[in-house]
């Protein structure tokens, strides 16, 4: 129970009114359509420089917690999803609004979303110490096949070609080699000047998630896009409240299925939404009445997708692997802050973790409750023309890249990793790999290095990097992940192929 | 909708030419980097770069196949529409990034470059005078908020060039 210790830290009034800012500013931004909470969070970061690395990752994580849920608010109103992670949502949702019950889905979204995320934040609570201890076992050969799996994960789960996605993470990984070698000064892949201090990992996550998202919304030219919000009627909030609590099977399916779904590397709310609503539609008595406005899918959906939160920050703080992208983003936010994710994490910086994680804590309560006052406004902004929204992020990003070093090479580099990742991205490479790669490059270098020096004074280096039981176990994940992937591929390939498939 | 999230799930609808040239682009870059990789000093500096180099270029050769023989199957492609849609917003942003920042002044530039890229690509008419008053207005205020943020809250010092 060490974190009630340090509650004291979330109440202390710049923390506090951060967490207060990043939650109501992350509802507006989540049901923004086309800013993914991904990108609100890498568009923070640089925000947080100024801050206490405390205070920093409040912000950060209120983002990361309020934007998943204000994804919900677009996507019941006008039936587009603020973020991946609330596809599922918009299938009852928009239903549901358009039967006039538009605030009964506002007020179970939220309520099963704030739910979902406490359950989360809890599992977080719970789990990262003792996966933190075990995580102090790890040698460097075993945090160098870490840092492999997690790139191997990513790239395979995150793509549908399974080439494309690993080969999206070597691309990351080359990134994070060019500048100067760490140990011997060497200098690596330096083709222009703007290289010379190399990638910046909040330069990249800036270019490769905001600047593919201005292109996209610039990719429908002039044309007029005709947004049909519904009215919100009142709708007593006991009564909604009641209805979510008396949903228990669609709460704990969600809330099992998001957590599950968030402890593994890389997968996302997205499918956490759509794996719960399915599950829920399965186990349902009246299967029909879903997409047709039944609440359960709202509440399944959204309590998934928050209760996803809290767990992928579970091996984002163990063992330095993100569960998802945005959680890959909030990595960057730790080690621009000087804080090293792994086993001692909970020793060096506890005041720093444990203030972090109940602030998520906290922020959960206060999603809900400005959630719920905010919707109806926030929809407003859902209707912000493209053309406005395109040119503010692309504004926005220029200056985020520059304000990390005030260096114009940063916003070269920012500008050219975001447009090669659009192109990229069209022909089916991903970005969470490549930026995972990014990320987990200098982990995975340096425990390799430091292994093969370990492996030259023993036995040499097949035995140190390949024998014993954890090295073998997290091969075995490696080639697991991996050999997954080309069999799901070979089989969506073999079945487009069959007669009356094509 | 995060676009890392669709174009990965969406059908093929790209030509097997619209495959090779980004396969072919980052084979050749994938040889450039296991190429470096081998060739440079220190060797030492170089022995993570080797293996990682090695696995890419390996990949990147069996995507150009796959491309070559037309079995790539992940990712829709550009349109010949949005081509002809994002080609002026890419160089609009390029000239601002590359060029007008830091020969005009950060702030010049990014109002021009705001102002520039919203009328672009606004659907409100560009006869009516009320919409030009509109794209001068939003522009105005989001150059205000950012400086606030920026220069007041955050103290980041702009590269000024002939302006400010």
């Amino acid at each position: 129970m060490e974190f009630l210790q340090y509650f004291g830290g979330v109440f202390e009034p710049v923390s506090f009114l951060l967490l207060l800012g990043g939650t109501v500013g992350g509802l507006i931004l989540g049901a923004t359509p086309g800013l993914s909470p991904t990108m609100a969070v890498a568009l923070l970061i640089p925000f947080t420089f100024q801050l206490a690395p405390t205070q920093g990752l409040i912000l950060l994580g209120a983002a990361y917690t309020s934007t998943v849920a204000g994804g919900a608010v677009s996507a019941i109103l006008l039936r587009i999803p603020g973020a991946p992670a609330n596809i599922a949502t918009a299938l009852d949702g928009n239903a549901m609004a358009k039967q006039g019950r538009a605030a009964e889905a506002l007020h179970v979204s939220f309520l099963s979303s704030g739910i979902g995320g406490v359950i989360g934040v809890f599992l977080l609570i719970f789990l990262t110490p003792v996966l933190a201890k075990w995580a102090l076992m790890f040698g460097p050969s075993h945090l160098f096949w870490m840092a492999i799996l997690g790139v191997t994960v990513i790239g395979s789960l995150d793509s549908k070609s399974f080439v494309k996605g690993l080969l999206s993470g070597c691309l990351g990984l080359w990134l994070s080699m060019i500048g100067y070698d760490d140990i011997q000064g060497a200098q690596r892949f330096i083709f222009h000047d703007a290289l010379t201090g190399g990638v910046s990992i909040i330069t990249a996550l800036i270019g490769i998630f905001a600047i593919p998202q201005v292109i996209e919304m610039l990719s429908a030219g002039r044309k007029r896009q005709d947004v049909s919000t519904v009215v919100v009627h009142k709708q007593p909030f006991l009564d909604s409240l009641k209805l979510t609590l008396s949903s228990v099977k669609s709460l704990s399916i969600g809330t099992t299925v998001g957590s599950f779904i968030g402890l593994i590397p890389g997968v996302g709310g997205q499918i956490a939404g759509l794996l719960a609503y399915d599950q829920t539609k399965k186990f349902s008595k009246d299967p029909e009445s879903f997409g047709q406005g039944n609440p359960q899918g709202v509440i399944a959906a959204e309590s998934a997708n928050n209760a996803m939160v809290g767990p992928s920050l579970v091996p984002l703080l163990t063992l330095s692997i993100p569960g998802s992208p945005t959680a890959a983003v909030l990595l960057g936010g730790l080690l621009i802050h000087g804080i090293f994710p792994g086993g001692d994490l909970f020793d060096n910086h506890p005041d720093v973790i444990w203030t972090f994680i109940n602030s998520m804590l906290i922020g959960q309560i206060l999603m809900v409750i400005f959630g719920i006052w905010v919707a109806a406004y926030a929809a407003k902004v859902a209707q912000v023309p493209k053309a406005v929204m395109a040119s503010a992020v692309l504004v926005l990003a220029v200056f985020g890249a520059y304000s990390v070093q005030q260096s114009m090479g940063d916003v070269y580099v920012m500008f050219v990793l975001g447009v090669g990742m659009y192109f990229l991205e069209k022909f089916g490479f991903s970005a969470a790999p490549l930026v995972l790669g990014l990320i987990l490059g200098p982990i995975a270098e340096a425990n390799f290095i430091q292994g093969s020096m370990i492996a030259n004074a023993m036995n040499g280096p097949v035995e140190y990097f390949l024998m014993g039981p954890l090295n073998l176990f997290l091969i075995a994940l490696v080639v697991a992940s991996v050999g997954w992937s080309f069999f799901t591929t070979h089989r969506e390939n073999r079945n487009s192929k069959e007669p009356g498939n094509a | 909708m995060n676009p890392s999230a669709t174009s990965a799930s969406d059908p093929s609808t790209a030509s097997r030419v619209g495959h090779l040239v980004p396969a072919s682009l980052v084979l050749a870059l994938a040889a450039v980097v296991a190429w470096l990789s081998y060739t440079q000093e220190p060797a030492s500096a170089f022995l993570f770069p080797r293996l990682i180099g090695t696995v890419m270029l390996a990949l990147a050769l069996w995507n150009f196949i796959r491309a070559a023989m037309g079995v790539s199957k992940v990712g829709q492609g550009i349109a010949v529409t949005t081509w002809l849609n994002i080609i002026p917003g890419i160089a609009l942003m390029a000239v601002f990034v590359f060029f007008a920042a830091k020969y005009f002044g950060f702030y010049v530039a990014s109002t021009a470059a705001f102002f520039l890229l919203y009328s672009g690509y606004d659907p409100a008419p560009h006869t009516a005078l009320s919409s030009w008053v509109k794209r001068v207005v939003i522009t105005a205020a989001f150059m205000g908020v950012i400086y606030a943020l920026f220069t007041l809250l955050l103290k980041v010092q702009t590269p000024r060039g002939m302006f400010l």
